[in-house]
């Protein structure tokens, strides 16, 4: 999408690109000048508010596999912007923290690294913020199946005296829905395919 | 009273006396004064709410005495989605409240996981407590709620208390109770 602010930071960051878009202007910056282009948007630009901080798994295989994806508001022009940057570690990916420019970015930076495992340099705080701290995965990313992976539970008391576990989530059937007509009675979550269950496997065809 | 009619009972003979088996007595007076925990974790709990207030009026059956200390109530209702992380809360209020207590599981969030089977919700939470009751619905109606609850006092008035406290070692550690699948049986 054409726009002069693209264009601006295309010219005033080194390395920086205009990135393919359908709606608001968006642009590829270096993760290493991520903070300075936050800092001008917020400072020159009156991008005064983070949206949203979000980010992409393009797949195991490839490279660059992360990328951060940054939404700012201008909230007196109401106008967007979206910045993305390019994690350089496929395995430990990383960026850096955009909290002290926008505290907003604190618990989203934090998601980012429960569910997807990007490490925000520079975050006040970066412990898990959804998922227990002691979880061994990162459940976003592409080769993390819906159902989960068997682990422990977070309490150990509770494991033993139960001996339950976190197991992978029975799919048979899924997704699950509830149907939004018909009967109360009717309206329970149901699969959308029940012709296989944990006892009958799943036709092959 | 089911054992009223069990027991011929002639007040001009006998006078103010009535003649019943202690455990029909005990379980009276215990399912007309159920305490719940409302567990509240998700949608369901609105029903739950509901089922508190004025409309549907919960204190028809004496068990509008909601009560969010774990150890003043003694029937918890499970309503909402119970994440794995939560699971260790539900757990350890479960075991903070007082014998005996009882389980209703409302919904199918709370029963079977509902529709969430995802890595981060328990599938079921009769995996780490002994649900008594199972609501389905979701949400479930605030009638089904008491319809639960009603079944439940069935269940109630069916319990052998007396045996139940006679058996009860008073002294153990509550991490060394029965399994949960067995603390009901
Ligand atoms: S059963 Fe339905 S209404 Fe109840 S908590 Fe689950 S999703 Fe919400």
């Amino acid at each position: 999408m054409e726009s002069a602010l693209v264009e601006e930071i295309v010219s005033k960051f080194e390395g920086s690109s205009p990135r393919a878009s359908i709606d608001h202007p968006a642009a590829n910056v270096p993760a290493d000048l991520l903070t300075s282009v936050a800092q001008w948007l917020r400072d020159a630009k009156g991008f005064d508010m983070l949206m949203d901080v979000t980010s992409i798994d393009f797949s195991e295989d490839a490279s660059p596999r992360f990328t951060g994806v940054y939404h700012f508001a201008n909230s007196m022009k109401h106008e967007y912007v979206r910045i993305a940057a390019d994690c350089l570690d496929d395995v430990e990916p990383e960026l850096p923290s955009l909290s002290k420019i926008y505290p907003a970015a604190d618990w989203h930076e934090r998601e980012n690294f429960d569910l997807m495992g990007i490490k925000y340099q520079g975050h006040p705080d970066m412990r898990r913020i959804l998922m227990w701290e002691a979880y061994p995965y990162h459940p976003l990313r592409k080769e993390f199946p819906l159902a989960g992976i068997e682990t422990e539970l977070p309490a150990a008391d509770v494991a033993e005296a139960t001996q339950a576990k976190v197991i992978a989530a029975p799919m048979m059937g899924g997704p699950f829905h509830s149907p939004q007509t018909g009967a109360m009675s009717k309206r329970e979550p149901r699969a959308a395919d029940e012709s296989w269950t944990e006892a009958k496997p799943k036709p092959k065809n | 009273m089911a054992t009223e009619n069990n027991y011929a009972y002639n007040s001009k003979i006998e006078g103010d006396l009535v003649v019943t088996k202690l455990d029909s007595a005990i379980n009276w007076i215990r399912k007309h004064s159920v305490w719940p925990m409302p567990m509240g974790l998700a949608c369901c709990a609105i029903e739950l709410m509901a089922v508190g207030a004025s409309r549907f009026d919960i204190s028809r059956f004496g068990m509008e005495v909601m009560r969010f200390s774990p150890r003043q109530a003694d029937c918890m209702i499970v309503s909402g989605t119970v994440t794995y992380k939560m699971a260790e809360v539900v757990r350890r209020i479960y075991d903070q409240m007082a014998e005996p207590k009882w389980v209703v599981a409302m919904g199918a969030c709370a029963s079977t996981g509902g529709m969430y089977r995802s890595y981060a919700v328990l599938q079921g939470v009769d995996r780490i407590v002994p649900v008594d009751v199972y609501i389905s619905g979701c949400p479930p109606r605030p009638e089904a709620l008491l319809d639960g609850m009603i079944k439940l006092q069935d269940k109630i008035q069916r319990e052998p208390s007396v045996k139940n406290l006679m058996n009860r070692d008073m002294h153990q550690a509550p991490e060394k109770k029965s399994t949960p699948a067995t603390a009901h049986a």
